[in-house]
């Protein structure tokens, strides 16, 4: 029978050994070094599933320390099902502060969102990303995409992009946007709406990428120029609300969700919930803002 | 509300766990001892050790307990505990030719030195319900086992005492398989759980994730093989055996140290090949290799096909495209992005709706430009 302490002994600071976690780290400098480029990583298991955010959780256990004070969000809520799991679940590893103020936070895990709140010097947002490969709409092989990156040969993704236009008259690419990072590699941002993309670009803070499934990392360092792919003629665009104001703030000037109250009637609220409950309480976060092309 | 309310989703996380919980005991049945899984679920365990990539038996079992029998649930509890675990050791290679064999068949030959050894198998059963099964008690097991007792002439092979050469070796020596014939292989050994695979990846790799594969989806791409999915026709379990190995590390002194018995199947898949070398052009038999934890006919012979015909790269076969074959029959990462799905993806779809919609204002705005331009209506 299972004997010893080996199903209820405590786990190692922040779950994984810390062998991996160096590993993790080293690997994560080359990312940084390397702005956009997917370095492999050995990706142990985690107790959360493949495509819950294991890349992201790997990054986070190997980043944290005992003084950060952390945040997670699922498609911009701090209490999303999958948020809270995760946060419990880092939260019982390190014994770290645990915070839902974008603000206060410094070490943020996502998925699909960057805060509207402008993030500091002080603090590191990690991205959960479940493909991290830009090329793979265009080209089904890894081999191939890796050898397209060698050789900065995105000829296929213009091209895509090109035949988006022809067909639909937009470049019809949602969440996820292909940007290209410091002038070199073509990089997926992760499903973060068009919204967030402008804010990817000489930004304050440090981004991490971790594609745990994908076994991948990447980076964006801070002040890193990012750029969404685009034509002369046809340019990037953000998301449209109008003249549409969230129903519990008044305010627009951020990513709103659509919410059906029944079959006619919908609603719109700021995605991001803490920027929300900010807004409702107190003056006006800062924030960065993009506008579209005329 | 949806399930992604503002406040609550701990609560609904936490109850959920507990609802999980109920709905496993709510029937008031005697509680499964983890020890009868471990010995009268032993395929079970065998198949969730070999995709868990963890030998341990009563963890497994234990697994198998919690998560009401679901082998990607309880592969994958294996799977996250041994990420906690550090690697110390690398055991040297296991020599098959010492397996304490339980069972070895070949259906390339009609007798083979030492004998065919069925073993404990079902193959050549009737399956048809055994009623008796449905009121077996501890009384009627021990009559069972007291008369096959009695019946034994050779108690110990049962478990499995003697090793046996292998059919291999009789190829091999007879030369019309040769152990040089694919000189530019990739031999480098490395290992899949510490770093990321890469492609082509080298034959070491192949069959380390195949051993980690979750058998279904490997069966799938091993019968495809046979069904003209793959280049060539299928091949001839050469051998097929399942028994007990003795696993050995050296440790830091350089000793070799004897750590513990592990039961695996492997399997010797035999293809003829046209060698492709104008240097020497003879044609050769080629072996594909199938090795896995405890009692797996099934994948280790899936595994031996694959081996094969991933040593022939051709992407329009599933089967002969590593990517393809690798990546998706990982069982527990192919689970868990299945099941990501259920996890919100509101800002996603959001983000793709304000294209979609867009598109269709422009459609519509030029086809009511151009039914203006027929009715002649000037535009402005």
């Amino acid at each position: 029978m299972i004997t010893g302490n080996g199903l209820t002994s405590a786990y190692n600071f922040a779950f994984i050994d810390e062998n991996t976690k160096k590993e993790i780290r080293r690997k994560l400098l080359k990312a940084i070094a390397v702005p956009g480029y997917q370095v492999p990583y050995s990706s142990p298991e985690m107790p959360i599933a493949r495509g819950w955010g294991t890349g992201g959780l790997h990054v986070t256990l190997a980043v944290i320390g005992r003084g950060d004070t952390l945040k997670v969000i699922d498609q911009g809520s701090d209490a999303s099902v999958n948020a809270c799991s995760l946060r419990q679940f880092i939260h019982k590893m390190t014994g770290c502060r645990t915070t839902v103020d974008t603000a206060e936070a410094t070490l943020i895990q996502t998925r699909h969102r960057i805060p509207e709140e402008i993030l500091t010097p002080q603090q590191i947002l990690v991205f959960q990303v479940p493909q991290p490969e830009v090329l793979r709409t265009v080209e089904r092989l890894e081999d191939r995409t890796r050898q397209m990156h060698a050789e900065a040969d995105y000829s296929r993704m213009w091209v895509s992009l090109y035949e988006s236009y022809v067909r639909f008259g937009s470049l019809m690419r949602g969440a996820g946007y292909p940007v290209k990072v410091n002038g070199r590699y073509l990089m997926s941002p992760s499903p973060i709406p068009r919204w967030d993309v402008p804010n990817l670009n000489d930004a304050r803070c440090l981004y991490l990428f971790g594609a745990g499934r994908e076994k991948r990392l990447y980076a964006i360092p801070p002040h890193t120029r990012v750029e969404p792919l685009e034509f002369e003629d046809v340019r990037f665009r953000v998301e449209e609300w109008g003249n549409t104001t969230c129903a519990y703030s008044q305010q627009g000037d951020a990513f709103l969700d659509e919410i059906y109250e029944n079959e006619q009637v919908k609603k719109f609220v700021v995605n991001d919930s803490n920027f929300l409950d900010k807004l409702r309480s107190g003056p006006r976060p800062p924030q960065r803002l993009f506008r579209n092309p005329e | 509300m949806g399930y992604v309310a503002v406040k609550g989703g701990q609560d609904a996380i936490d109850n959920a766990a507990l609802l999980v919980e109920y709905f496993r005991l709510k029937e008031r049945t005697p509680p499964i001892e983890v020890e009868q899984i471990r010995t009268q679920m032993r395929l079970l365990v065998d198949r969730v050790m070999g995709e868990g990539s963890l030998y341990a038996p009563e963890h497994a079992a234990l697994a198998i307990k919690q998560v009401e029998g679901d082998t990607f649930e309880a592969a994958f509890l294996l799977r996250a505990y041994r990420a906690t675990l550090n690697r110390r050791f690398y055991s040297e290679i296991i020599d098959t030719r010492h397996m304490q064999v339980q069972r070895r068949i070949s259906s390339a030959f009609r007798d083979i030195p030492g004998g065919q050894i069925l073993g404990p198998t079902r193959d050549y059963t009737m399956r048809l319900f055994e009623p008796r099964l449905a009121v077996e008690t501890l009384d009627s097991m021990e009559d069972l086992l007291r008369s096959i007792d009695a019946s034994l002439t050779l108690p110990e092979a049962v478990e499995g005492i003697r090793t046996f050469g292998k059919v291999i070796d009789l190829l091999l020596s007879e030369g019309v398989m040769r152990k040089d014939m694919r000189g530019d292989a990739d031999r480098r050994v490395v290992d899949v759980t510490r770093e990321a695979i890469r492609f082509p990846a080298p034959r070491s790799a192949v069959l380390q994730m195949l051993a980690r594969a979750e058998t279904g989806g490997l069966m799938c791409l091993g019968y495809s093989t046979m069904r003209g999915f793959a280049a060539g026709g299928h091949g001839t379990v050469g051998e097929l055996r399942a028994g007990k190995v003795d696993v050995r590390i050296t440790d830091p002194r350089g000793r070799l140290r004897y750590v513990g018995r592990i039961v695996v199947t492997e399997c010797e898949m035999v293809n003829s090949v046209k060698s492709g070398k104008k240097k020497d052009p003879t044609p050769y038999l080629s072996v594909g290799y199938g090795l896995c934890f405890g009692h797996n006919d099934t994948k280790a012979i899936c595994m031996g096909m694959l081996d094969s015909s991933l040593r022939e790269p051709n992407d329009s076969n599933p089967a002969n495209s590593q990517e393809f074959t690798l990546y998706h029959t990982e069982g527990v990462e192919s689970y868990g992005f299945t099941n990501h799905l259920k996890l919100p993806h509101y800002v996603t779809f959001q983000s793709g709706l304000d294209n979609l919609r867009n598109s269709m204002r422009r459609v519509r705005e030029m086809r009511q430009r151009a039914l203006a331009g027929y009715a002649g209506v000037p535009q402005s």
